[in-house]
């Protein structure tokens, strides 16, 4: 979940007291809204690939006569796919330097998937990632993001939220 | 899960018959507190190799043990997101039908270091905690050497009666 870290200015521009803002995140981002960036292409490969590290083994992962015979248009995504298309989406945000988060302490504290529909291949997905928290506890910035995955049609395909905590300096 | 040899996410118990074999589970057949599933994910350094490569995510912690010691940990860990993955994939292939998943949550409360050489084995199983209104929520217990590696974990799943 961690992504590598990325360059963070040796000033980030924020006052840092270890009391009030120990870990550098700039809490002035949250309510910020990212708009989408690309359209990911769902595809079957993808699919398939997902299916198999994540070890679900229904033909409807990889049969796409088995998944239009239960009523899909195509192959469907396993439970986690999601994440692949909201991760990308909320580097925008979290791997930009102006948002103070330093990946080499950062931790995935929490993971939530809410899908209107599953996602099939051939969906073409654009996401827009809310910066809906930034709040701190026991010496933690945690920060959480909502990505919404929308289809060509602009319908809510899926909502990811995901909380990432950060350390302080030294922890 | 990456040469069949070590399948993870492989029932290695459960009702007895395979995925494909199974009929849909049915509402009108669950309880509260029923034991719906429980499989053994087997993971080895591969596993998280293999997760990389299809996430997207490629974060050097999950397979470098020079980086993941200079960040604090003690070695290798596998990705949060791979072990939600499994479990997330026991749902649906309990359920029959991964379309039928509504939603998937989890917190990720304890790392799950994978050696090298050696295996990391994940336990996974679903009771059913709640029941009603055409749905299921199935509560997760997700552990590693019977400690718990995801807490309030969770998904619902949309059955028919």
């Amino acid at each position: 979940m961690l992504r590598p870290p990325t360059a963070r200015p040796a000033d980030s521009g924020v006052t840092v007291t270890t009391s009030s803002r120990p870990t550098g995140v700039d809490q002035t981002q949250v309510g910020r809204v990212v708009p989408p960036t690309e359209t990911y292409v769902v595809s079957a490969a993808k699919i398939e690939e997902m299916a198999r590290a994540t070890g679900a083994t229904s033909p409807l992962h990889t049969d796409r006569e088995a998944a239009r015979a239960a009523g899909y248009p195509d192959v469907v995504a396993p439970a986690t796919f999601a994440v692949i298309i909201a991760q990308r989406a909320e580097a925008a945000y979290v791997a930009d330097p102006s948002s103070g988060i330093d990946f080499s302490r950062v931790v995935h504290a929490q993971e939530t998937f809410s899908y209107a529909r599953p996602l099939v291949a051939g969906d073409e997905i654009r996401t827009t990632v809310h910066v809906d928290a930034i709040t701190e506890r026991a010496g933690l910035t945690f920060v959480t993001t909502r990505a919404e995955l929308a289809d060509a049609a602009g319908e809510t395909v899926a909502v990811v939220g995901s909380t990432l905590g950060v350390r302080g300096e030294g922890r | 899960m990456n040469d069949g040899n070590q399948l993870a996410g492989a029932p290695e118990q459960g009702s007895g018959d395979g995925p494909r074999a199974r009929t849909r589970p049915r509402l009108s057949d669950l309880h509260v507190g029923d034991v719906l599933f429980t499989r053994v994910a087997a993971l080895t350094r591969a596993s998280l190799i293999d997760y990389a490569a299809a996430s997207g995510d490629h974060n050097p912690i999950h397979w470098s043990e020079r980086f993941a010691r200079e960040v604090g940990l003690e070695g290798v860990i596998a990705h949060g997101m791979l072990t939600l993955g499994l479990a997330g994939s026991a749902v649906t292939d309990w359920a029959g039908d991964p379309g039928a998943l509504v939603s998937l949550e989890a917190r990720f409360s304890r790392p799950v270091p994978v050696p090298d050489p050696g295996t990391t084995e994940v336990e996974i199983s679903g009771t059913v905690g709640e029941l009603g209104d055409g749905r299921v929520r199935v509560d997760l217990k997700v552990s590693v050497e019977s400690r718990t590696v995801l807490a309030r974990s969770q998904a619902v799943v949309a059955l028919s009666d």
